[in-house]
């Protein structure tokens, strides 16, 4: 604790009182934990029979393949499109033409102002709905893609601003043009300093995949319906989705440390401007 | 557009809704969130770590996910927060889908609310603290003048992008029974068809009208408390 800004290394007195704290929290804890588990207990959602789908192999090959891989799929295809997405209007957002900047701002400034339900919805009634052209699958691609791409734009614009103006001004220096500047010496620099925070933003695609709930997408959190309408299980179901939802996210957040310490080294994640914040005169930059 | 100035009353009405959740869950994740924030920080191991999972686990459950736990699985245990629509605010009652949505978004925003909060507590230099001891001020003392008013500053923009990202999950609601601005969106695009696009213009435009003020009084408060350093 003696790294703490708030406190000072405890003498024995203030140690002694933190014994007292620690037993008192525990209690309250482990009094919480066994009143959750006791209501479960009560309304009988402990018994084997419910959670017995969970260990039947056809429902966990139900899970897994109509669920978690359908998830995986969406997660895997809009994280795909949203990073194309977002090199583009990342680099257009720094043109040197204001009749390229202004819309791409203008763009990116209101995918990342909408909520992604709004944005899903709207595609659901324009693309897929009565003889669309899409399925509600697709529809949660595109939505998530608009958004995420929107986010990864301010990402892929940050990102280039963060690597040192003097690697830009030596390119030109021995003449190469702007495109070369760009894939030759800025973005290859670039990736390295946003591979972190683009794979955070994964888990953020992989969270909101679970919205196409709203409009009849596939996806892990829809396949819980059907089984806990036919064995009238739904906190064990609630918990084993989240559960599957939580493991992956901390898969992916294992990956962007790992790759954020061996790329960046201990420096903190890329800073991203906020929505909003453009107007306000704001470009934050990386340090 | 037509459809949403023929039914303009309905579309404020969908706004206020959503407003509505937002204040109501954000003062809610404030709150909880500093109690968890004040149990990440202090000094109690147990407590950190306890709440260090509710981090965990919050931040990698989707929202809708929560919504789930509140609406469906609750009642289950016999907690369908129908006791709320016993109490009257101002003439209005307060519906149990209102309050299990708050809920539910309070328990999300709070795991941000916490990491945001931390955040803040761990801009402060180290050297700051130690000055401050060093020169005899108390722990309340040094809080005060010292610790908090900078953890203050640097708590502004994160928890800016915090609480517009709870503006646009109250969005979420919509999928449990609140006809807040999406699923009256929803509904409107299901009735006029041929005006979607225009209907869903009209509701970004809203959206990112509350956006705006969000981050423009951030902003405002920002320069307030901005010092030269």
């Amino acid at each position: 604790m003696s790294t703490s800004v708030l406190f000072d290394a405890p003498g024995p007195r203030t140690i002694a009182r933190h014994r007292i704290y620690t037993v008192i929290s525990l209690v309250a804890l482990a009094a919480l934990v066994a009143f959750a588990v006791w209501t479960m207990y009560d309304a009988g959602q402990l018994e084997y029979a419910l959670w017995e789908p969970f260990v039947t192999p056809e429902y966990i090959q139900y899970i897994l393949t109509d669920g978690l891989l359908k998830t995986l799929e969406m997660a895997f295809f809009s994280i795909i499109f949203a990073v194309v997405f977002g090199l583009a209007f990342g680099i257009a957002k720094l043109s040197d033409h204001e009749w390229v900047r202004r819309p791409a701002w203008l763009v990116v400034e209101f995918f990342r102002a909408v909520p992604v339900l709004l944005l899903m919805v709207f595609a659901f009634y324009l693309l897929a709905i009565g003889d669309g052209p899409l399925s509600s699958f697709w529809c949660v691609v595109i939505a998530l893609t608009l958004y995420n791409g929107a986010v990864l734009a301010e990402v892929f614009r940050a990102g280039i601003n963060a690597v040192p103006a003097g690697q830009g001004e030596a390119a030109y220096a021995i003449g190469m043009r702007k495109s070369q500047v760009m894939s030759a010496v800025l973005l290859p620099q670039g990736v390295k300093i946003m591979l972190p925070t683009i794979i955070s933003q994964m888990v953020v695609v992989l969270k909101d995949t679970s919205l196409g709930y709203y409009i009849l997408a596939p996806g892990l959190t829809a396949v819980g319906k059907p089984i806990y309408l036919e064995f009238g299980n739904q906190v064990p179901t609630a918990i084993v989705i989240t559960a599957i939802y939580v493991a992956v996210n901390l898969v992916l957040t294992w990956i962007a440390t790992v790759l954020q310490k061996r790329l960046v080294g201990e420096k903190k994640l890329l800073d991203v401007p906020m929505v909003g914040e453009a107007h306000a005169g704001g470009s934050a930059t990386a340090p | 557009m037509q459809a949403v100035f023929a039914n303009f009353d309905e579309y404020l009405k969908a706004f206020g809704l959503t407003i509505g959740l937002f204040v109501v869950s954000g003062i809610g994740a404030l709150v909880w969130g500093t109690i968890l924030a004040v149990f990440r920080v202090g000094p109690v191991s147990i407590l950190n770590k306890a709440a260090a999972l509710y981090v965990i686990l919050f931040r990698n459950t989707p929202l809708l996910m929560i919504f789930i736990f509140m609406a469906i699985a609750m009642p289950v245990l016999g907690y369908n927060f129908k006791f709320v629509e016993d109490f009257e605010i101002a003439g209005y009652n307060v519906s149990a889908f209102f309050f299990r949505s708050c809920v539910a978004l309070t328990l999300y925003t709070s795991a941000f609310v916490c990491e945001a909060l931390r955040s803040g507590v761990n801009a402060v230099p180290l050297g700051q603290a130690e000055a401050g001891r060093a020169i005899g001020l108390t722990f309340g003392q040094s809080m005060r003048e010292i610790v908090l008013p900078q953890a203050t500053r640097a708590v502004i923009p994160p928890m800016t992008s915090v609480l517009i990202a709870l503006l646009k999950n109250t969005s979420v609601a919509a999928a449990f029974g609140m006809a807040e601005a999406t699923a009256t969106m929803r509904a409107l695009t299901n009735d006029n068809a041929d005006q979607r696009i225009g209907i869903f213009l009209a509701f970004a435009i809203g959206y990112i009208v509350l956006v705006e003020v969000v981050s423009l009084s951030s902003y405002v408060v920002e320069r307030k408390v901005k010092v030269a350093r």
